[in-house]
Parts: C-alpha cells; structure tokens; sequence
C-alpha cells in the first residue's frame, strides 16, 4: 500500500511541474485535466472517496472546459 | 513507511505554483499555476488526516469502530475544491475583461493604470 | 521591477520558504500516524449522537455547518463576480445566425450521428445518477457538492449531444438564478429555523432516525438539498457566462475598445 502512495504522489509531483512548465495554455488545459486526474487518484488511495469524487469531476472537466472558453473568447477578441 | 515524501511533495507543488505565477508571460497560464498551489493544500490536507491501515470514515458497510482516516480534514478538502475551481472561473473572467480593454494578457505590459 | 529582478527576489523567497517548510514538516506527525483525536470525536459524534454514516458529511452540514455556509457565499459571490465581469456590454449584441461572423467564431465540425445519440440515451442515467449522489449523501460519499456538479454537467451533455442552441432553449438564465438564489437563502432559514426552536444557529432539530436509513441524520439529507441546487444552477450560470461570450456575443464593428469607459 505504501508503495502505491508513494508512486501516485510521485505522478503528482511530476503533473503539477508539467503543468508549470507547459507555457502555450492550450497545451496547459490538457496538462492541467491529467493533473486532475492524478490528484482524484490520490485522493481516492488516501481512502478519500468524497474529495476523489469532488476533484474527479471539477478537476478533470469543468477547470480544463472553463479554461478552453476563456482561451477562445481572448484569440476571438485578438482577431478583431 | 512513505517517510516524508507527501509533505516534499506538497512543498515542492506549492513551490512550483509560485513558480509558474512569478515567471509567467500569460495571465491565463498564471491563473492555472494559482490552482496548482491550491492542489498543494489538498495534499497537505489529506496527508495529515490519513492514518495508516484506516479505510473511509463512511459506516454503511463497515461496522462501527474499525479503524478509518480522520473525517474532518475531508471535509475542509471538499469544499475546498469545488470553490476553488469557482474562484479560478472569477479570476478567468476577469482575465478576458482585462484582455478586452487592454488588448493583451501578458502581464508585463499591463504595467499602469490607465484613467 | 523587471523580469529578471522579480525572479531574483523569488529565488532568495523560495529558499527562506522551503527552509520554513522543511522545519514545519519535521515537527508535523508523522505520515500515518495513529493519533487524531480531534477525528476520532469526529467519527464518535457522528455515529453515536447524530446517526449518520457518513461521517464526511455530519462534520460538514452539522458539526461544522457554519463553515460550509461560508463556502457555499464564497460560491455565490464567485458567481455573481463572474456574472458581472462577463456581462454583455452596450457594443456587443448576440446573434447565434451571424452568417458574416461564422468564420471567425469557434464551431465544431459535424459530428458522428452516434454521439448525438449516446448523449441523449446518457443524459437522463446522469441526471438520475446526480439526484442519487444528493440525495444519498449522508450515507455514501457524495453530498450536495458533487451531486450538484453532477447534475450541471449532465445538462451540458444536450451542448456536446446536441448543438448549443438546443443548449440555450433548456437553459434559461433567470430560472437558474432563482433556484441558486433561493437554494443559498434555504441554507441560512434552515440555519434560523433552528435558532428560533433551540438557540443555536443550525441546531440540528430533525428526529436522528436510525443508522443506514434514508431518513436518518436531521437535517443533514435537507442542507444536502440545498447545497446541491445551489451548486449546480451556480456551475450552470458560470459555464453559461463562459459559452455565451464565447460563442454568441459578438461587438460591434467600430466599436473598438479604448479603455476610456467607465
């Protein structure tokens, strides 16, 4: 059990630095749902199936999705 | 055990959210590195809460008095989330204002305030 | 300050943060500790008082209702700041059959006849899946945060199924501003319907029923309820706020923006 901790929270760790690094934010909504994903995971093996499933559907879907509009809306408005 | 790698790993997350923000040249990647400092407090929530060999502290089919993590840390993380996200949506809506008036969203040059 | 200045500072701040860190840290309990007392009252109080199996869900709508209530405003003021940045303003105006605009508008291509068809046989299982999530969160990991998510994400299942004009007519703003109105104000007047009975503000006044049931922990399953609408008509007002700027409103040609309105 130890081992599947501390290899999910190593995968935080890296996702959380990719989603940093990753600077073209269209390429950073993608990072940042992974990282969604990989923190609903740890949630759930810290034996947190409530804030699993809050983050699961926030995380993964609803940040990335608010992220892509506020992107279209800004290359919109550049166009002009 | 794990030692004390989820407490570096929560360190090191909201270091590297700081990162992002300090040395960013996008207000939208800003605003994504703000949530990955937020995850860090997730993190950090949820480390201190777990005790080992403990199952969730949810009793509709185990029975009263096995050993589960600490309930109340979870629920602070729970909420926490979802009114994250919702204050991330605030901080992306005014980006696209600013964005309307000022015609670009790189911090940097939206240096003064115009009257 | 400059660029290089600004990440100069950050560095020396890194360093004096990660030193605070690392002694914090090494002072904290260790990871898997045995001892919290503060969560084994918890999970005592849960069980034995206030019959509710889910012990997630007492400390957060009964042992710590006032709590939530403050995230809950933190929900709706979000909302509301969002609302009110996004607003469409005097040049712009909304046309979904603005033919001169198409090309620059983001629209996506057409779509397999299989997905329009998941999506409509998906929405109502997910909408029945949200109800239970709310309903049954005092005895399953859930609650009215999830549940409520669950619920806004199922109606724009109609945006991908369908198109977003289909979206628009199943989706009318003021009905969903009233519901998250009046669901946030159902919070606070079970809160002072439990004063006026016994003083304390969301004094837990429903009979506790028994462990397991549906209708066991008071007044935690109601709070639930409530949560739940409001947060899912205020995910629905946001994502609306978002979709609307980026696919209906257009400005004006002319209408540039000078930065010298109010």
């Amino acid at each position: 059990m130890s081992v599947l901790i501390s290899v999910v929270l190593l995968l935080t760790a890296v996702a959380g630095t990719g989603v940093v690094m990753t600077r073209e934010p269209v390429h950073q909504a993608m990072v940042l749902s992974v990282l969604g994903l990989v923190l609903a995971i740890l949630f759930v093996v810290l034996a947190a199936p409530d804030v699993g499933l809050s983050q699961l559907v926030v995380g993964a879907a609803v940040l990335p999705l608010m992220v892509l509009l506020a992107l279209a809306k800004i290359r919109a408005q550049e166009r002009r | 055990m794990t030692g004390p790698l989820p407490y570096l790993v929560a360190g090191w997350l909201s270091l590297v959210g700081v990162y992002g923000i300090v040395t960013s040249r996008n207000l939208v990647h800003a605003v994504v590195s703000l949530s990955v400092v937020q995850s860090s407090t997730y993190v950090l929530l949820l480390t201190v809460g777990y005790r080992a060999g403990g199952t969730a502290p949810v009793f509709t089919d185990i029975a009263p008095g096995t050993v589960v993590v600490d309930p109340v840390v979870q629920a602070l993380a729970l909420t926490d989330v979802v009114v994250g996200a919702t204050v991330s949506a605030l901080l992306l809506a005014l980006v696209v204002q600013s964005h309307k008036r000022s015609g670009t969203v790189d911090p940097d040059e939206l240096r003064t305030l115009h009257g | 300050m400059n660029r290089g200045a600004r990440s100069g500072l950050f560095a020396v701040a890194a360093l004096g943060m990660a030193a605070l860190l690392g002694w914090a840290f090494a002072a904290a309990p260790a990871f898997g500790a045995p001892s919290h007392p503060y969560g084994d009252l918890a999970v005592q109080t849960a069980l034995a008082g206030r019959a509710t199996a889910n012990a997630i869900a007492s400390v957060t709508f009964d042992q710590r209702g006032l709590d939530t209530m403050g995230e809950e405003f933190i929900l709706f003021a979000a909302v509301l700041g969002a609302s009110v940045l996004l607003r469409r303003e005097p040049d712009e105006f909304a046309d979904p059959d603005d033919d001169e605009g198409a090309r620059d508008r983001p629209s996506p291509g057409p779509s397999p006849e299989m997905i329009h068809l998941a999506g409509y046989l998906v929405l109502p299982v997910v909408v029945v899946v949200g109800i239970y999530v709310i309903a049954h969160g005092h005895l399953t990991p859930g609650g009215g945060f999830q549940g409520g998510i669950v619920l806004a994400t199922a109606l724009h299942l109609l945006y991908i199924a369908g198109d977003y004009p289909a979206l628009r007519r199943l989706r009318p703003q003021r009905v969903f501003e009233i519901s998250e109105a009046s669901a946030a104000a159902g919070y606070v007047v079970l809160g002072l319907v439990g004063l006026a009975v016994s003083g304390a503000f969301l004094y837990n006044l429903l009979p506790y029923g028994t462990l397991g049931q549906l209708a066991s922990a008071g007044t935690v399953p109601l709070l639930n309820v409530a949560v739940g609408l409001e947060v899912g008509s205020a995910m629905v007002l946001l994502l609306a706020e978002f979709l609307e700027q980026t696919l209906i409103l257009r400005r004006r040609p002319g209408g540039g923006s000078n930065g010298a309105r109010a």
